[in-house]
């Protein structure tokens, strides 16, 4: 088949750029670390694999969309888990309880308590609603044309923030593991994002990041035991080493919060923000329904939690075994700072701990985890970003809702080629950005726009286009106002000497407005239609309360 | 769905007990969650020293981090109990409603 063929051909080509590009790396840097390329090659192949196995599987744009709705519960779980569990939050977190200890655990309980909140209040009704975006679920009784648009506004935004913030760090990591250069390293991540998302779509990635998902919690749970192991499993013995080379301060919150405004807005961000994040919801399509979306939340709670706990013990890990060891120490940049810098900045903490548990096989190991993890991320957002496009943008706004299923398919593999072009551009450009905002911005956009619109269509009866399309959009403005004029932008970006809005985290202002102004442009609406939606409420509450009418798995 | 289904959905008492145990069940675990959280991250902001207290005189382990753990394994808990109850007491009721739109 023709299609088989031009995936055969990318593939060729995928493994050719790699390949010079490691070679290239290896002259410039001496042989990095061939057991680390070694088994991501092995990795790329075996989810190119699956890719072609999808492919194979999905033909209709049902089966693009959702893998068909036949995932079950568990493996639904494991792919939320997986999406959840970034590199981002691999060596993000285990980096920050590296450099602040107790801090550390603060951030992963903030990410973990939205999961909770999303299972009793919004799981059931999404999937019950919902047929591919969660924009249907917002778009059910009202009008479809500005509830999409603005829906998928959120919601490409979001990804793309999302995927920079990916798009730089695989770069980085890529280039310190690997040798390979930068932009190499980013159009390789991005050619073969497109490549599981156009050809295998939604079951393709939902396995690579099922895949992944368990070779990391393999990883960092060989990991945390081999810490463990060498105090004979005594928490108390780990802590007084660590304290002894770190200081006691490690034991305690620290600077992360330090007041009321900001240990709330960050709350708000975290578990509302979860709430609106376009590729989480999506997931909730592909299980056959609204039992198995229940399950994926508890399994997808468990595997996170888990995960948060396992990084805790490996951030302590790297303070005994990377901290002092001068094998993992950047001389140049002790030159002239000072202090014990370890190579790469404090997020590679994990990697370095990697290799001194197990050595350069196990370093290549969770190098390879680590790189796959970006992959798999970023395949599991652009599909969100695509089907954005495609099912919100070209089929309900474009078409109004007459495009045949086919075209529709058609646009969203268009769509996304065009976000993985986007998104090696935007990866190339901030490089040497400083892109801390990046990531709080995203949570922020979720939290204000997508999250308020979503969970007032499920609940609130007087709900009206006017309210949800004025609201959000002032929720979504606040957002990136407040961000550009918060202390990261305005001064550490800009340059300015203070910042107009203090507070680094806007969520808890810029979800008020959204709720209020939802609410305030809603009850003030009298319109003909706005009577109508009021009454198409109650159909709505029914299906989404009993899941009769809801989409269904596809037979095949 | 038709109005006229709607209508008879609504008014089976089996719906209407439905919504009413698992509204009332989802928002109980809810404020369970934000009051546990909330109560941590406010202690955080207000009194972080209260977190930084050593468990005994003879450890520096302080009692922030069994607290830690234990809201990730209470967050855990919470949603093994709702999914138990949701996917055997609740979905008894809605498979009832369901059989019931069937014999009319």
């Amino acid at each position: 088949m023709n299609m088989n063929r031009i995936f055969l051909f990318l593939i060729l080509g995928t493994i050719a750029v790699f390949a010079s590009g490691t070679i290239e790396g290896e002259i410039e840097k001496q042989a990095l670390n061939v057991s680390a390329i070694v088994m991501f090659v092995i990795f790329v192949g075996a989810t190119l694999g699956i890719t072609y196995w999808a492919a194979k599987r999905t033909k209709s744009a049902k089966d693009f969309y959702t893998a068909g709705g036949g995932i079950t519960g568990f493996q639904n779980g494991m792919a939320i888990a997986g999406d959840y569990m970034s590199a981002a939050s691999f060596l993000g977190i285990s980096g920050l309880v590296y450099l602040k200890g107790y801090d550390g655990l603060i951030y992963s309980i903030g990410f973990l308590v939205g999961w909770p909140i999303i299972l009793f209040m919004i799981a059931e009704p999404l999937r019950n609603l919902g047929k591919y975006t969660f924009a249907d679920v917002a778009a059910y009784r009202l009008r479809q044309m500005p509830i999409r648009t603005l829906a998928a506004a959120g919601s490409i935004a979001t990804v793309i923030l999302y995927l920079i913030a990916q798009m730089v760090g695989a770069g980085k990591l890529i280039q310190l593991l690997f040798g390979l250069e930068y932009e190499i390293a980013v159009v390789l991540v991005g050619v073969l994002m497109v490549l599981y998302v156009t050809f295998g779509g939604m079951l393709a990635t939902t396995w690579v990041q099922i895949v992944k998902a368990f070779l990391l919690l393999a990883g960092a749970t060989f990991m945390a035991i081999a810490v463990m192991a060498h105090y004979n499993f005594n928490f108390g013995a780990l802590f007084a080493h660590a304290t002894e080379l770190k200081g006691i301060e490690i034991m305690s919150p620290g600077g992360l919060v330090s007041d009321p405004i900001s240990a709330i807005s960050l709350a708000v961000a975290l578990m509302f923000g979860t709430a609106g994040l376009p590729h989480i919801l999506m997931r909730f399509f592909t299980v056959s329904d609204a039992k198995e979306a229940r399950k994926s939340v508890f399994y997808a709670t468990g595997f996170i939690g888990y995960f948060y706990i396992l990084t805790f013990i490996i951030g302590f890990g790297a303070i005994v075994m990377v901290l002092q060891n001068p094998e993992y120490l950047d001389l140049a940049k002790q030159a002239i700072n000072g202090g014990s810098p370890i190579l790469g900045g404090n997020n590679m903490a994990a990697i370095h701990l990697s290799h001194a548990v197990g050595g350069d096989f196990f370093l290549g190991f969770i190098s390879a985890v680590a790189f796959a993890t970006i992959l798999a991320v970023v395949s599991g957002l652009t599909l969100a970003g695509a089907s954005a496009i495609s099912h919100d943008l070209y089929a309900s706004v474009f078409k109004k809702g007459n495009a045949d299923s086919m075209a529709e398919m058609r646009v969203s593999k268009i769509a996304t080629i065009g976000l993985g072009v986007i998104a090696i551009i935007m990866g190339i450009m901030f490089e040497k950005q400083n892109i801390a905002f990046v990531v709080g911005l995203a949570f922020a956009i979720a939290a204000s726009a997508n999250f308020p619109i979503l969970f007032l269509s499920m609940y609130w009866k007087k709900l009206t286009t006017r309210g949800a399309v004025i609201g959000g959009s002032l929720g979504l403005a606040t957002a990136v106002i407040l961000v550009i004029l918060g202390p990261i932008v305005w001064v550490d970006i800009l340059g300015n000497a203070e910042a107009i809005f203090p507070y680094k985290y806007p969520a808890l202002f810029s979800v008020i407005v959204s709720f209020a102004s939802i609410w305030f442009f809603s009850i003030t609406d009298k319109s003909h239609d706005a009577v109508k939606e009021i009454e198409a409420f109650e159909a709505q509450y029914v299906r989404s309360q009993t899941g009769i009418g809801a989409e269904g798995a596809s037979e095949h | 769905m038709n109005n006229e289904l709607v209508e008879k959905i609504k008014n089976n008492p089996d719906y209407q007990e439905l919504v009413s145990k698992r509204t009332s069940f989802s928002i109980k675990l809810s404020i369970a969650m934000l009051v546990v959280y909330f109560t941590f991250i406010l202690t955080i902001a207000f009194n972080p020293s209260v977190l930084g207290t050593p468990m005994s005189a003879d450890t520096v382990t302080t009692i922030g981090i069994p607290i830690g753990i234990v809201i990730i394994v209470f967050a855990f808990i919470l949603t093994g109990i709702y999914t138990k109850r949701a996917n055997g007491e609740f979905d008894d009721l809605n498979n009832k409603i369901k059989q019931a739109i069937k014999e009319n």
